[in-house]
């Protein structure tokens, strides 16, 4: 394929797979220091996007533009246009709270709350008003640990503290907190880095279901991972996109040379 | 000169003496046999002067604690019997004062004879102790440096002597904490005691009534005045319970905002200020009490029709509370903030606002320490004397109502000890009880409150 | 499962439903953040009133209406054999009822003596005492006025009140006005304050005995606390062993941080006083006691000081064959030090303030003179401040509030002297 043609299919690939997010120019800076350096991406609906490089190469910076999780860092500053289905994020007009209801983000840490999981689930249809009966909740904190996969190991125990839970349940549990509100894009920012390695395969098989419903967008530092979960690919380096483009081509074709040091680790 | 301060600065010279005579004596050794001394010459020096120097100001110490009564002891017993027989306690202190005024030429009346001789006999062996003194002195440090001096040699490892010392006062001074905690307990205990065998545990316990005062008067038996604490203990409930319903949401919103919703602007401004209210004597709080807020609620009760006492037990407690707002918002302050920043992230990224965040996220997982605050701020508030004692009444009234005076332990603690005090009535004595009592409270709430913030700390380490 | 199933149907975040109970919630928050506002406003607003109403009442302590006359010192009423107790009452009497010959003899004069102080017949005194040559000769001297016309030269209650409402009467408000009038009347820094010691008259009372007791008092609870604070803090942070007996040790520690401060005064006055019969209202017994209080804080702050240290530095001492004493006192100790000073001096600062257990053990007494020793009777600021606070004279209010305002200026200067430390002396590892 030439370049002419690459550009063409993806696209193409675009309108068919009906653009969830599409940012253009977006610039971050922490104070004086500029972390992203203006980064044009577009997320698509049903796939999940990885976002890869070496660390500090900004992509966590990119993913919390995505639901706004920068302005609780008092130094930080975007710019740029992030759209989410054609309307600007940083629109006055639009809220923040409602922006992260339809866009919900899972740590690189688990960080369940000091509550029941049945209290972390429901926390946040709870405060949207999303339910108001206790079979409407009951139905939610089913239906959400179900997707999550977390249902059988913890049904008996919704009473117990989210904190009691192993690490890999955990983080389940945030996915789970997660869909309760029933997002349109998930954002998971390294969320198998705290994680054993059963623990992230469960997590990424989980990933792969989400696909179905869900925009989803990881940033991770495996690059198996990346080329295991995800079906397009961005390659990050230095506040900058060298490479982004369909995960297979991206990991067995890329076309530029960082991105094959990185991918061959040559750096990173 | 006296002779205690003669006596302290023959310790201080020999003891620099020592230091020197240590030093040509450990390179004179080390000369005569041109061997490498062990330690250093500064070192034998110090070991030198260690031992010339503490034994002295050990003597010193226990002399000067002992002096006095044993005198007084030695004066009273030589005074004629006639003069001293079937004396009370308090008579025989004032016998000794007066023999001690005399001998100072403070006089008010001619004395009688036998307390003139007591007086001569008084200032004889003060004169005599003074010189035994220094002669003491002079002897334990010579043998002391006679010691140290036999000990220096070229091997002798000077360094691990001056160094066992170093660590020997150490721990010693480590150990004041666990000295401190015996002397309060035991002298709290033995008085204690004492007044519940004159006034018995389930009267001041139980008791409704709290007239000490009637057991003032020299021709009543001792034991006859009213000591029910209860209604002191509720007094004191009542203002702590005042003040920490002020201070607590005011300390708590305060802290909330600051921690969460004010930039650094207003943080670098509001901090310091809330360290100066912390910093302020509870002397000035007492004084602002009666100054300000006491005619002011007055005046405001007048208006409306009530008439209120001047010193209601809203008064004292409005103005502690304001003392503890400071102590409650940076506890509550150092709570929030240990709360680990992936809960607020995470709650926040749900599309939670700050609010929600906070009374639903960060609150509940900050409650212990919160807790633990408050529990200690209350033992502040149980403890607090100074507001109260100018701010609050005398009476003993079995009252929830803060409109009426209440008295508390801390100010009946001062009513009963200030003064010349002598340990021999149910008056001063329940001083002590109601001391006792405190110290019990304040102990269980520290120790509740330091537990509870402890493993808090522990569940975000 | 699509996403049509009925709990999984996506949000309507359009809806009029979810745009009022939006509104609802940011209402909520914007409530609580309302709250904290208002509770910090309150706080320092209170702080404010504190302190505004400790100046409106104190600042004017800080001068003195005087009165300047002649006085006749009258060989009459000299006695050459005891110039001490010589009449000077008299000669003050004299001389100045002289300035109002129409004044008849009987209550209206008794009434215009009552003008100056009685302190005039003290410094007389004085001046007579330091050069026997003035007497027979006449001299001006500048005495306090009595309280009531120092308040009322300073506006304290308007002279438009009904007679018997004030403290001085019509006439004595003329005599005044004259005295003012002939330019007789000045009001200088009242220097009263902080030369004299206490008094009965509020005119004549000033802090030098409280400053001075507070000084020896400091010096005592310095000298103790100071040194026995750092060896049990190095002896606990770099010597003592993990087990039980210092785990006994530090929880006694945070404890007595934490036992109210009258309980000291028990321990004080059972164990300093009764069992070793230490002189009551000394300095030394103050001084020994508020160290008990202060050393839980010197130790806790000595403690972090050696915490903040680098293992670095002890290694690399160490490592050249330092004895671990020798590493404490050459390296550790000399870099912990402006840390453990910050902490010796805000301990400082709060014994300075400390009031309860010095009622116990008699820090209250009456001084009429500073004290010389740390064995003599004495008071300290504050609790001069609570003896003023109780005295029933108008004049002691303002003296109470000034007393406050110096009380509060040397905490200031200890708290700006640790953070003068701090920034000086900071190390960044």
């Amino acid at each position: 394929m030439t370049e002419a043609q690459v550009e063409m299919k993806t696209r193409m690939d675009n309108e068919a797979n009906n653009v969830k997010f599409s940012t253009r120019g977006v610039h971050v800076f922490y104070g004086d220091k500029e972390a992203l350096k203006g980064v044009d991406l577009d997320i698509n609906n049903n796939e999940v996007t990885a976002l890869i490089g070496p660390s500090g190469c900004g992509k966590s910076t990119y993913l919390r533009c995505l639901n706004r999780m920068n302005d609780t860092v008092d130094s930080a500053r975007v710019t740029g246009s992030i759209l989410l289905d054609g309307a600007d994020v940083y629109d006055r007009k639009v809220d923040v709270v409602q922006l992260r209801a339809r866009v919900g983000m899972v740590f690189q840490k688990p960080n369940p709350f000091p509550k029941s999981i049945y209290d972390n689930i429901v926390y946040g249809p709870r405060i949207h008003g999303l339910a108001s009966t206790k079979t409407e909740f009951d139905e939610i904190v089913e239906t959400s640990l179900k997707k999550a996969g977390l249902w059988n190991e913890v049904k008996d125990r919704l009473d117990s503290g989210g904190t009691s839970l192993s690490g890999g349940q955990q983080q389940r549990l945030c996915i789970a907190r997660a869909i309760a509100v029933s997002p349109e894009v998930i954002l998971m920012d390294e969320p198998c880095s705290a994680l054993d390695p059963i623990a992230t395969a469960r997590v990424e098989e989980l990933i792969d279901e989400l696909r179905e419903n869900y925009a989803i967008v990881i940033v991770t530092h495996s690059m198996q991972q990346a080329a295991r979960v995800s079906q397009r690919t961005a390659f990050f380096h230095i506040g900058e996109i060298v490479e982004h483009g369909n995960t297979e081509q991206i990991f067995t074709n890329p076309r530029e040379e960082r991105t094959r040091d990185y991918i061959t680790g040559r750096f990173g | 000169m006296s002779p205690v301060t003669i006596a302290f600065l023959i310790i201080l010279v020999m003891t620099v003496a020592g230091y020197f005579i240590g030093k040509s004596r450990a390179l004179h050794a080390a000369g005569a046999t041109n061997e490498r001394l062990h330690s250093l010459p500064s070192q034998h020096a110090a070991y030198l002067a260690l031992w010339v120097g503490i034994p002295g100001i050990m003597l010193l110490l226990v002399w000067l604690l002992l002096q006095e009564t044993t005198i007084q002891n030695i004066v009273f017993a030589a005074i004629p019997g006639t003069l001293t027989d079937g004396l009370t306690d308090a008579q025989r202190a004032l016998l000794i004062s007066e023999i001690v005024n005399v001998h100072h030429g403070r006089v008010f009346q001619a004395p009688r004879p036998e307390v003139v001789e007591g007086a001569r006999h008084y200032g004889a062996l003060v004169s005599t102790a003074g010189t035994a003194l220094i002669a003491a002195i002079v002897a334990i440090c010579c043998a002391g440096m006679s010691w140290g001096w036999s000990r220096i040699k070229v091997h002798f490892r000077a360094r691990h002597g001056v160094e066992r010392i170093m660590s020997g006062f150490m721990i010693l001074c480590s150990m004041i904490a666990i000295f401190t905690t015996i002397g309060i307990v035991l002298s709290l205990v033995f008085e204690t005691i004492r007044f519940f065998q004159m006034v018995p545990v389930h009267e001041f316990l139980f008791g409704l009534r709290w007239e000490p005062q009637i057991a003032l008067r020299a021709d009543q038996v001792a034991g006859q005045g009213a000591f029910g604490a209860v209604p002191v203990f509720t007094g004191t409930l009542l203002i702590a319970t005042i003040s920490l319903c002020v201070a607590v949401p005011i300390g708590l919103f305060a802290a909330i905002y600051l921690v969460e919703f004010a930039d650094d602007r207003v943080r670098n401004v509001v901090k310091p200020a809330m360290e100066l209210l912390a910093g302020i004597p509870t002397v000035v709080y007492g004084f602002f009490a009666v100054l300000v807020v006491s005619p002011v609620l007055v005046q405001a009760g007048g208006a409306v029709g009530l008439d209120l006492p001047p010193t209601l037990s809203l008064v004292a407690g409005l103005v502690m509370g304001i003392m503890i707002i400071p102590f409650i918002s940076s506890m509550s302050d150092d709570a929030i903030t240990a709360v680990p920043r992936s809960l607020k992230d995470g709650s926040l990224a749900m599309g939670a606002t700050k609010g929600e965040t906070i009374t639903k996220v960060l609150l509940p997982a900050a409650l212990p320490g919160i807790v633990g605050g408050v529990l200690l701020a209350a033992s502040k508030t149980l403890g607090e004397t100074m507001i109260v004692v100018m701010a609050a009444g005398l009476i003993a009234n079995l009252t929830f109502n803060p409109l009426e005076g209440v008295t508390t332990v801390t100010v009946q603690i001062v009513a009963m000890l200030t003064g010349d005090t002598e340990f021999d009535n149910p008056k001063t004595l329940s001083g002590f009880a109601l001391g006792f009592v405190l110290f019990l409270a304040t102990l269980m709430l520290n120790i509740a409150a330091l537990s509870i913030v402890r493993k808090y700390r522990e569940q975000y380490d | 499962m699509t996403e049509g199933s009925s709990n999984f149907a996506r949000h309507d975040w359009d809806g009029a439903d979810a745009r009022r109970r939006l509104k609802r919630r940011y209402a909520a928050n914007t409530r609580l953040k309302l709250y904290g506002l208002s509770a910090i406003v309150l706080a320092l607003g209170l702080l404010a009133v504190l302190l505004g109403s400790l100046v409106m009442t104190g600042y004017k302590s800080f001068v003195q209406t005087h009165v300047t006359f002649d006085v006749y010192v009258n060989p009459e009423n000299y006695d050459q054999a005891n110039p001490f107790d010589s009449d000077y009452r008299t000669m003050i009497r004299d001389s100045f009822l002289k300035l109002f010959p129409e004044v008849p003899p009987g209550p209206q004069q008794r009434q215009l003596f009552d003008i100056p102080s009685t302190g005039a017949q003290l410094k007389l005194r004085e001046i007579v005492a330091a050069d026997p040559s003035v007497v027979g000769s006449t001299i001006r001297i500048s005495v306090p006025v009595s309280d009531e016309f120092d308040q009322f030269q300073k506006g304290e209650g308007s002279r438009d009140a009904a007679e018997d409402a004030r403290r001085v009467n019509d006439r004595q408000i003329v005599w005044f006005d004259k005295l003012a009038a002939d330019g007789k009347i000045s009001t200088p820094f009242n220097w009263t304050l902080f030369n004299s010691a206490d008094s009965r008259f509020p005119e004549l009372a000033g802090l030098k005995g409280a400053i001075v007791g507070t000084f020896y008092l400091l010096l005592v609870t310095f000298v103790l606390s100071f040194p026995i604070g750092i060896a049990a803090a190095i002896y606990l942070e770099e010597f003592a062993p993990k087990n039980k007996w210092t785990d006994i040790i530090e929880i006694n520690i945070n404890n007595l941080a934490a036992v109210p401060s009258i309980v000291f005064g028990l321990l004080a006055l059972a164990v300093f006083l009764q069992t070793f019969g230490l002189p009551r209202s000394a300095p030394l017994v103050g001084g020994m006691t508020i160290a008990l209080m202060t050393l839980p804080t010197i130790i806790i702050a000595t403690r972090a000081a050696l915490k903040a240290v680098p293992p670095s530095i002890r290694e690399a001492a160490l490592g050249v064959g330092a004895s671990k004493h020798q590493v404490i006192i050459h390296h550790v100790l000399p870099l912990a030090m402006p840390g453990i000073l910050t902490g010796t001096i805000i301990g400082m600062a709060h014994a300075i303030g400390e009031t309860a257990p010095l009622l116990l053990i008699g820090m209250n007494a009456f001084m009429t003179s500073a004290s010389v020793g740390i064995l003599d009777p004495a008071t300290t600021l504050p609790t001069q401040i609570y003896i003023w606070a109780d005295s029933p004279e108008r004049g002691f209010v303002a003296r109470t509030s000034a007393a406050i305002l110096v009380l509060l200026g040397f905490l200031m200067l200890m708290n700006g002297l640790a953070i003068y430390l701090r920034r000086r002396l900071e190390r960044k590892w």
